[in-house]
């Protein structure tokens, strides 16, 4: 989902970049309150943002003979709710667009909005949602992480046709092209990383029972699986 | 549940493997390069981005360039697997961490059940 450095239009790039300050922001003072009320959280929100580093490390063949990773940005979603993501996606992307010139800093808005805004507030609603048709624990978790990841893409589909419209065809043919490489190169990928993130949230639910039941989501029903 | 959990990692390994043997098999994804020759399989779908934003618009000129780029495809791997190695790290260190809390737990409610 990394749109290369220099390769979305001035304005588009100061648009998604504004459209993302807000919740960069909003995003360090959520996870600074946090810290400050449950400081016995800080391994926990670690944790979280290891498996994205993680997982946004690890490049995947996919079914469409293309490769791409995993965003790992739903596990912390769902503990410590879609904002705490922004400020782990910041530095991920960072991370990738100065030392690796993967992404870019020109791009660093667009793809922070895809990867740490739109999927995490995708994930938590999901996994909301899920809980509240009193779906099981793992089959929400499950959901919520992969169609979060699958949203992220898309996202970055969009933001490119909107770019870079078909000259013939428009923004419709240019989303099925960005769509194609993109959306569907990342279907097995996303049912990996909801796979993956089932299995972290049963280590949590085994070893960590007391910190889930001080996490929001998780608080209403307990921590039951 | 840990047979769950076996059954997890074996999905998300035949996930993983299973494209690298079908894609040659079925043909899929195989599309031939500028130069007429089929290009690599299995290149980045960021990569297959920027070209289709090559195809859509020929004029478009890149304005910025990465200030860093690494020397190398093997100090980029270095650099990929470094910011896993860190990730796994500390998934391994909660994980130790919190086994063995569990485990000591357990010992001390297993005493004070011999105390009673």
């Amino acid at each position: 989902m990394h749109i290369m450095e220099g390769f979305l239009p001035v304005e588009h790039a100061i648009g998604w970049s504004l459209a993302s300050l807000p919740f960069v922001a909003w995003g360090l003072r959520s996870v600074r309150r946090r810290l400050r009320e449950q400081p016995e959280q800080r391994m926990l929100l670690g944790v979280a943002a290891a498996f994205s580093f993680v997982l946004s490390a690890l490049k995947l063949p996919s079914l469409t003979g293309s490769s791409s990773h995993p965003t790992g940005v739903g596990l912390g979603a769902l503990l410590f709710g879609p904002l705490a993501m922004v400020p782990v996606g910041f530095v991920v992307l960072l991370f990738q667009a100065l030392l690796l010139a993967h992404g870019g800093l020109s791009t660093l808005g667009a793809n922070l909005f895809s990867m740490a805004v739109v999927g995490p507030f995708v994930a938590a609603g999901l996994f909301r949602l899920g809980r509240r048709c009193g779906l099981p624990l793992a089959g929400c978790v499950f959901i919520a992480a992969a169609l979060g990841d699958l949203a992220t893409y898309l996202t970055t589909s969009i933001q490119l046709a909107w770019a870079f419209p078909d000259p013939a065809g428009g923004f419709i043919a240019s989303l099925a092209k960005f769509g194609g490489i993109f959306a569907i190169t990342q279907i097995p990928l996303a049912i990996s990383e909801g796979l993956l993130t089932v299995l972290v949230v049963n280590t949590l639910a085994r070893f960590n029972p007391e910190e889930l039941k001080g996490l929001a989501l998780f608080a209403r029903r307990g921590a039951r699986v | 549940m840990k047979k769950q959990n076996w059954l997890i990692l074996l999905a998300v390994v035949l996930l993983t493997v299973l494209p690298l043997w079908l894609v040659p098999q079925l043909g899929i994804g195989v599309v031939s390069g500028p130069d007429g020759q089929a290009s690599e399989l299995f290149r980045g779908a960021d990569d297959k981005a920027q070209r289709a934003i090559g195809e859509i618009a020929p004029d478009y000129k890149p304005w910025f360039a990465p200030l860093l780029a690494p020397a190398s495809a093997e100090v980029a791997s270095l650099l990929f697997a470094l910011q896993a190695a860190f990730g796994a790290g500390v998934i391994g260190y909660w994980l130790g961490c919190a086994v063995t809390r569990d485990k000591l737990r357990r010992e001390s409610q297993d005493k004070e059940a011999h105390a009673d």
